[in-house]
C-alpha cells in the first residue's frame, strides 16, 4: 500500500529526513519509534504534503500513485488519514460542521454526492459511543476548550468518520492519562482491518502495550535504523535509543 | 450544517465568475445634464413633483455642501472627486407615470432584479419578505404594499412617501441627520432621488422582513438614496438592504442617508448585506460607498440594532450609529467587514448614550486579505444625564496574508461615573496550522478559508434574520476568493 524509498527531506534546507525505507501492507499496524528529534513528525508531515517540507530526493508511492505529486487535500482525498499530536482549535465552527465538510469534501474528489444533514447525523451517531464521545462535545466548536485527552480522541473519532485506507497518528498517546489512552487504544483497534494500515508513531512503548503492532521501526537522525517484531519496542524500552541507535 | 456546505459549493462555483452581479442592464435612461448646481436640484425635485418646503431644504443643503469640504480624517485613499464630472440623476425611460402595478414594470428590470436573484413576483418570492427594488435614482417596484396596508404599515419608495405621507415625511426627514450633519449627508440632502419609506404605527409588529434591493446600473451616476423608517410606541419591524452594481473601470460615488426613529418600547432591527461591485484584483473601479446611518433611540425601552456584512465596495466609509436618548434604550452593532485585494474600509459605529440605563453593544469582526486595509473606528460617549449606562464593546480583526492592514481606533468618552464601558480588541491571522489542518482533513485551500473565516464571524451571522444569514455566510466565502494562494 505504502512504500517509501530513501526519503530525503528538509526543512529551511535543514536536512531531517536522511533516506527512510519503509513498506507498509495493507492490514497491516507498524509503530515507528525514535527519540526527540529523529524526525519522526517530520516524516508524518511529508507523508500528509504539509507546505514548507522540501523532499530532497527519494520517492513515496501509495496505492500506485506517486504521493508526493498530490496536494494535501488530494491525499486526503486518497484515503490518507494523519492524527495530530497538537489537533488544531478552530473557534466558532462547531466539530459536527467541520466534520461534514471534510466529509463532503472527500466524497466529492471521489465522485461521490454529498450526503445531507441527516445522514451525516446518523453516520456521527454510529460511530459516536465507539470513542465515548458525548453530543455536547460534537457541538463544541472545534478542539476549543478540549483537555487533551479529549483532543485525542476527537482525532481519532474523525478518523472513525473519514475511515482512511492508511492512517499515521503521530503521538496520539502523549498527555494522555492512563483511562484515556485505553479509550484512544480501543478506538484504534477498532478500526483495524484487513483494508487499512495503520502507523502509530510514538516515543514511548506504552501505547503499544494496548494497540499490538506487527512491525517496529526505529528512527534515529532521519533514518530507520532498526526493524523488527513487537519485541524491539520492549528492548527499546529497557535499553534506551541510545544503545539500539548506536549498535545500529 | 447545510449552510456550511453551500458555502463550499459556492466558493467553487464562483472560481469562473467571481463578481456575478457585475453585468449591465441595457435600458434607456433619462438623465440631468453632468455636474451639479441648483437647476438640478430644482429638476430632481420638481421630477418628484415635491412640494416647496421639500426644495428649500435641499437647496439649503446645497449652499451649505458648497461652502463644506471633503472630510479627510479617515484612513482612507483615493483620488480626489470631480463632483461635476457624475450624472445626479438617472432613471430608466417609461411611458408615463411609475406603473401601477408589477405587470407594468419593464420586463428587462424585472428580469434584471430576478439574475440578482430578487424574484419581484409576489408567488415567487421568499414568504414573508417584502421587497422595494430601487434601480439607479429611482424605485421600480414594491411588493407586498396591499398586505403590509392592511396592519396599517406603510412600506413605500420615499418619492411616494413624500407625495401621500407629507406631514410623515416632514415630521422626521432630517430629525435625526440633519441636512448639515456632515459632507456627504449634505450632499445627499440636496440630491438624494429615492430611497425606502417605513413606517409602522404605534403597536403593530410588521408581519413581514422588509427589504430594499439598490441596484446602480447606469454608468458614471451616482446613487444618493434616503431611507427613513419610523416605528411608533410599541411597534417593531425587521429591515434588510442589499446593494450590487455592474463592474466598470471608473469608481461610482453612492452617498446614502439613512434615518431610523424608534419611540418607547420599539425596536428597529436593521440589516445590511453590502455587496457593491469593489473593484478588481489590481484595484481598479469599484463603488466609494460613503454613508451616514444614524437610528434614534428616543422613547423609553426602545432598541436599535444594526447588522452589517460588508464585503462590496473598493472604499467603504460608513458609522451606523445609535443615539440613546429614552431611559432603558438599547442600541447594538453586529458588524463583519471583508475588505480583499486593494479595498479600503474605515468602519464602525457611535454610540451616544443621553438616557438613563442605557445599554450598548458592540462586536465588530474585521477580515483583511490581499493587500487591503481596514480600521474599525468607534466612539462610545457617556453624556452627565446617563446615570449606570453601560457599553460592551468586542472588536475582533482576522488577518490572512502578510500584506493586508487591520486597525482599531476607539474612542471612549464617559461623562458619568456610575457609566461601565468596556473595551476587548483581537487581532489573529489564519494560522498555517489551521489551514493544513481542514485540508488533510480533504477540503481545498478555499473551502478551509471561508469555514474558518465563517466560524469567526459566526457571532454576527447568527444576528441576520434567518433568511438572509445562509446569503451572507455564502458571500463571505465569495469575497474571499482568491485569498490564499
Amino acid at each position: 500500500m505504502l512504500e517509501i524509498k530513501n526519503l530525503h527531506a528538509a526543512i529551511d534546507d535543514k536536512e531531517i529526513l536522511r533516506g527512510v525505507d519503509l513498506k507498509v501492507n495493507a492490514g497491516e499496524v507498524h509503530a515507528i519509534m525514535g527519540p526527540n528529534g529523529s524526525g519522526k513528525s517530520t516524516l508524518s508531515y511529508v507523508l500528509a504534503g504539509r507546505d514548507g517540507y522540501e523532499v530532497t530526493a527519494g520517492e513515496v508511492t501509495y496505492r500506485g500513485k506517486d504521493l508526493l505529486a498530490l496536494a494535501a487535500e488530494e491525499r486526503a482525498g486518497e484515503g490518507l488519514f494523519l492524527a495530530f499530536q497538537y489537533p488544531v482549535e478552530i473557534p466558532g465552527v462547531d466539530n459536527a460542521t467541520f466534520l461534514k465538510t471534510a466529509y463532503n469534501a472527500v466524497r466529492k474528489y471521489r465522485g461521490e454526492p454529498p450526503v445531507d444533514a441527516m445522514q451525516f447525523l446518523k453516520l456521527m451517531r454510529a460511530k459516536r459511543d465507539q470513542l465515548g464521545m458525548s453530543d455536547e462535545m460534537l457541538r463544541r466548536a472545534v478542539n476549543v476548550g478540549f483537555s487533551g485527552g479529549e483532543k485525542k480522541r476527537n482525532e481519532i473519532f474523525q478518523m472513525a468518520i473519514l475511515d482512511p485506507t492508511l492512517a499515521i497518528l503521530d503521538e496520539t498517546d502523549s498527555g494522555l492519562d492512563i483511562d484515556a489512552l485505553r479509550t484512544v487504544a480501543d478506538g484504534i483497534n477498532a478500526l483495524r482491518s484487513p483494508h487499512r494500515a495503520i502507523v502509530v508513531i510514538t516515543h514511548y512503548q506504552r501505547l503499544l502495550d494496548y494497540v499490538q503492532p506487527d512491525f517496529v521501526h526505529v528512527l534515529s537522525k532521519g533514518r530507520i535504523v532498526r526493524s523488527g517484531s513487537k519485541e524491539l519496542a520492549l528492548e527499546l524500552e529497557r535499553e534506551g535509543y541510545a544503545a539500539i541507535a548506536t549498535a545500529a | 450544517m447545510p449552510a456550511a456546505s453551500d458555502t463550499v459549493d459556492l466558493v467553487r462555483e464562483v472560481t469562473e465568475q467571481k463578481y456575478k452581479y457585475g453585468f449591465v442592464t441595457d435600458i434607456e435612461t433619462e438623465s440631468v445634464p453632468k455636474g451639479l448646481n441648483e437647476d438640478i436640484v430644482r429638476f430632481i425635485s420638481a421630477k418628484k413633483q415635491e412640494p416647496a418646503w421639500l426644495l428649500e431644504w435641499r437647496l439649503k443643503a446645497y449652499r451649505l455642501w458648497t461652502t463644506q469640504e471633503e472630510p479627510t480624517w479617515a484612513k482612507v485613499r483615493f483620488p480626489r472627486i470631480d463632483y461635476q464630472d457624475a450624472y445626479y440623476y438617472s432613471a430608466p425611460k417609461q411611458a408615463g407615470e411609475r406603473p401601477k402595478s408589477l405587470a407594468d414594470v419593464d420586463p428587462r428590470l424585472i428580469e434584471t432584479y430576478e439574475k440578482l436573484g430578487i424574484p419581484l413576483k409576489e408567488q415567487e418570492m421568499l414568504a414573508g419578505v417584502a421587497v422595494d427594488a430601487v434601480f439607479d435614482s429611482v424605485s421600480v417596484a414594491t411588493t407586498f404594499r396591499k398586505k403590509l396596508e392592511e396592519v396599517g404599515v406603510i412600506f413605500c419608495s420615499m418619492s411616494e412617501a413624500v407625495r401621500e405621507h407629507p406631514d410623515l415625511v416632514r415630521k422626521y426627514l432630517g430629525s435625526v441627520v440633519p441636512y448639515s450633519d456632515n459632507y456627504f449627508a449634505t450632499l445627499n440632502s440636496a440630491v438624494f432621488t429615492d430611497g425606502s419609506f417605513v413606517f409602522v404605527p404605534k403597536g403593530v409588529r410588521c408581519p413581514m422582513e422588509l427589504s430594499t434591493y439598490f441596484r446602480i446600473n447606469a454608468a458614471q451616476t451616482g446613487q444618493f438614496e434616503r431611507t427613513l423608517i419610523v416605528a411608533e410606541e410599541g411597534a417593531y419591524v425587521s429591515y434588510l438592504e442589499g446593494c450590487t452594481a455592474p463592474m466598470r473601470d471608473e469608481n461610482q460615488l453612492h452617498a446614502a442617508v439613512v434615518e431610523l426613529v424608534a419611540l418607547d418600547d420599539a425596536e428597529i432591527k436593521y440589516s445590511t448585506v453590502q455587496n457593491w461591485y469593489p473593484g478588481d484584483e489590481n484595484g481598479k473601479g469599484g463603488i466609494y460607498n460613503f454613508v451616514t446611518k444614524r437610528g434614534a433611540c428616543r422613547g423609553r425601552n426602545s432598541k436599535i440594532a444594526w447588522t452589517q456584512v460588508e464585503t462590496g465596495s473598493a472604499i467603504t466609509w460608513k458609522y451606523p450609529s445609535c443615539i440613546l436618548q429614552g431611559d432603558n434604550s438599547v442600541g447594538e452593532f453586529y458588524s463583519i467587514a471583508i475588505t480583499n485585494h486593494h479595498q479600503q474600509a474605515d468602519t464602525g459605529t457611535k454610540m451616544i448614550h443621553l438616557g438613563r440605563n442605557t445599554r450598548s453593544r458592540i462586536v465588530s469582526k474585521g477580515i483583511s486579505a490581499g493587500q487591503a486595509d481596514q480600521t474599525y473606528r468607534g466612539l462610545v460617549r457617556v453624556q452627565p444625564k446617563a446615570v449606570h449606562a453601560r457599553n460592551h464593546t468586542q472588536c475582533d480583526s482576522l488577518l490572512i496574508g502578510d500584506k493586508c492592514g487591520a486597525h482599531t481606533v476607539p474612542y471612549i468618552e464617559s461623562k458619568n461615573r456610575t457609566a461601565r464601558v468596556e473595551h476587548e480588541a483581537t487581532t489573529s491571522r489564519i494560522g498555517d496550522d489551521q489551514l493544513f489542518y481542514c485540508m488533510q482533513r480533504g477540503m481545498s485551500a478555499e473551502e478551509a478559508v471561508s469555514l474558518i473565516v465563517n466560524g469567526f464571524c459566526r457571532e454576527v451571522l447568527q444576528a441576520l434574520p434567518m433568511e438572509f444569514a445562509v446569503e451572507a455566510q455564502k458571500l463571505v466565502g465569495i469575497s474571499l476568493e482568491g485569498s490564499v494562494g
